[in-house]
């Protein structure tokens, strides 16, 4: 549930799930997401879920705080169906061309390349949300002694399918970019594809999502 | 073949197509874009007798040089930018808000803004332009939008799928304030900044750095010490969002911003300033004043009358 609304500016409302972050709170996050979103109310034109928070925006000129404030108060998300959600197995490189932060990761994590990789694969990731850029999922929880910070210095290109880590999550480049997350292999999948209109994302939030080795042959002829 | 086109002699440093921009794209990373200057580009359509959201040419700094060849046209240019048009045997300057009738040959040479930064040239008619979710701005980042998503390049000729029929000129006495106040309304994480923090961000002036963009607008100043934390769990942003990283200089999100992000939140940029906000150039000196919720609601209820009356009149 809801535990606190309040105002993101004068045309956004700030919705509280709690300050956790695990799958029962993204959950319901989720669930209040897709519900607002299939009802389309007048004058909200975007909603962000991220781990425990809600975003709605809205347009001043069609509504105001107090108009979406009483109608978020008002819906009822448990009464909707529950999160359709896929699960997507990603074929990942670890190979050295790819993994770029694999001697940072053994050296923080104090684990062999070997056992980071086995701690890593084969094993469900949730999809929390996706953003920051366009279709980059935020999947987790990766185990306890997998979790290292952001580099101190973001570089400034990360290649396009980089999977790469930071604290309790994995995510995926989405399309080169600047970032910070520590690289561990490539996908050769488009994770990303703004020609499909109606479905640009392959992972969305409630998704779950299982990393599969590949070897550098396999990730060659990936697309062949 | 369409028989009216415009060649681009000189692109400009950052020169895109831009609209009302598309929604309902957050929850998968895609950001609002649209037309910086939102006021600019409505009068703009409008002095050209265009729909309101029809695609403009938008540019920042230094602007386009293109050729037209065609049918006779209107076109008019808004905000505060020194141009010229060049016709067979005469080069006039030319004035903003004000359209101009252009013919084959014609060519429209933006020279700069004016100590400002974003400005419109639209043309009467309909370029023929891609659309993805319902909107051909170009979003450089995520390469979205009309142009495979970048920038206009020298060299390159865009056609115009429709020409208006009316083709009568319009003028308007538009005069683009400067401000130096910015209203910003409370952040979700004001409580993270010391007291000392807090005061500096209202009292104290900001200077709009080089590094800003369609993304961001980055400030350089006296520091805002945060004594929480320096991170947050990532969450969304709209646009008109102050974060401040642990560096302690505040960054305000803009049309094109990532739709997550990590830094603490000192407050949101009123809606009523976001058009004058984007016009700061670097260099520019902004201070911030805080207002609530239902006088911001309010001013900009005032704003956006004050935009119907402009276009009415015109």
């Amino acid at each position: 549930m809801i535990k606190n609304i309040s105002n993101l500016g004068d045309a956004a409302l700030y919705c509280d799930f709690g300050n956790e972050v695990n799958k029962s709170i993204n959950s319901q996050v989720i669930k209040y997401f897709k519900t607002i979103k299939e009802k389309k109310f007048e004058g909200i034109n975007n909603l962000t879920p991220s781990y425990n928070k809600l975003i709605i925006s809205y347009d001043l000129k069609k509504t105001n705080f107090k108009e979406v404030k009483n109608y978020v108060e008002n819906i009822n998300a448990q009464d909707s169906k529950d999160i359709n959600s896929k699960k997507l197995e990603i074929p990942v490189c670890c190979h050295e061309n790819f993994s770029m932060d694999i001697k940072r990761l053994e050296e923080i994590l104090k684990l062999s390349r070997e056992k980071i990789l086995e701690n890593f694969l084969n094993k469900e990731y949730f999809c929390y949300m996706t953003g920051f850029i366009a279709g980059m999922p935020f999947l987790g929880d990766l185990d306890e002694n997998m979790r290292a910070q952001r580099l101190e210095t973001p570089r400034v290109k990360v290649p396009k399918g980089s999977v790469a880590l930071t604290e309790q999550f994995a995510n995926i480049y989405t399309f080169e970019s600047p970032g910070g997350w520590n690289i561990l292999g490539n996908t050769p999948l488009d994770i990303f594809d703004s020609s499909k209109e109606d479905t640009p994302n392959l992972i969305n939030p409630g998704d779950t999502v299982i990393f599969k080795e590949i070897t550098l042959d396999q990730y060659k002829n990936y697309n062949e | 073949m369409s028989s009216n086109y415009l060649d681009i002699i000189r692109p400009g440093i950052n020169t895109t197509f831009q609209d009302k921009g598309r929604d309902h794209l957050y929850h998968i990373g895609i950001p609002f874009s649209g037309a910086m200057d939102n006021r600019n580009y409505l009068i703009a359509n409008k002095l050209v007798n265009n729909n309101l959201d029809s695609a403009v040419i938008e540019f920042a700094y230094q602007g386009p040089h293109i050729k037209y060849s065609g049918e006779k046209i209107n076109c008019a240019i808004t905000g505060d930018v020194i141009f010229s048009i060049k016709k067979k045997d005469t080069e006039i300057e030319g004035n903003c808000y004000e359209s101009y009738q252009i013919e084959n040959g014609d060519e429209i040479n933006i020279i700069s803004t004016n100590k400002s930064v974003y400005g419109y040239l639209a043309l009467g008619g309909e370029f023929d332009l891609k659309f993805q979710w319902n909107s051909c701005s170009i979003n450089t980042k995520a390469n979205i939008g009309s142009n495979d998503g970048k920038k206009l390049d020298v060299g390159q000729r865009i056609n115009l799928k429709k020409i208006n029929s009316n083709k009568d000129i319009k003028k308007t006495n538009y005069i683009n304030t400067k401000i130096e106040n910015i209203r910003v309304i409370k952040g979700t994480n004001f409580d993270y900044f010391s007291e000392e923090g807090k005061k500096i961000f209202y009292e104290k002036e900001f200077t709009v750095s080089k590094l800003s963009d369609r993304m961001g607008m980055r400030l350089e100043g006296p520091k805002i010490d945060n004594i929480v934390n320096t991170n947050i769990k990532s969450e969304g942003l709209i646009k008109g969002v102050i974060q401040v990283p642990a560096d302690g200089n505040p960054i305000i999100m803009l049309s094109d911003h990532g739709t997550i992000g990590g830094y603490p939140k000192i407050g949101v940029v009123a809606s009523v300033d976001y058009d004058r906000l984007v016009q700061m150039s670097p260099g520019s000196k902004i201070k911030f004043k805080e207002i609530n919720l239902s006088d911001a609601e309010n001013l900009f209820k005032l704003y956006e009358m004050e935009t119907q009356n402009l276009l009415s009149q015109i």
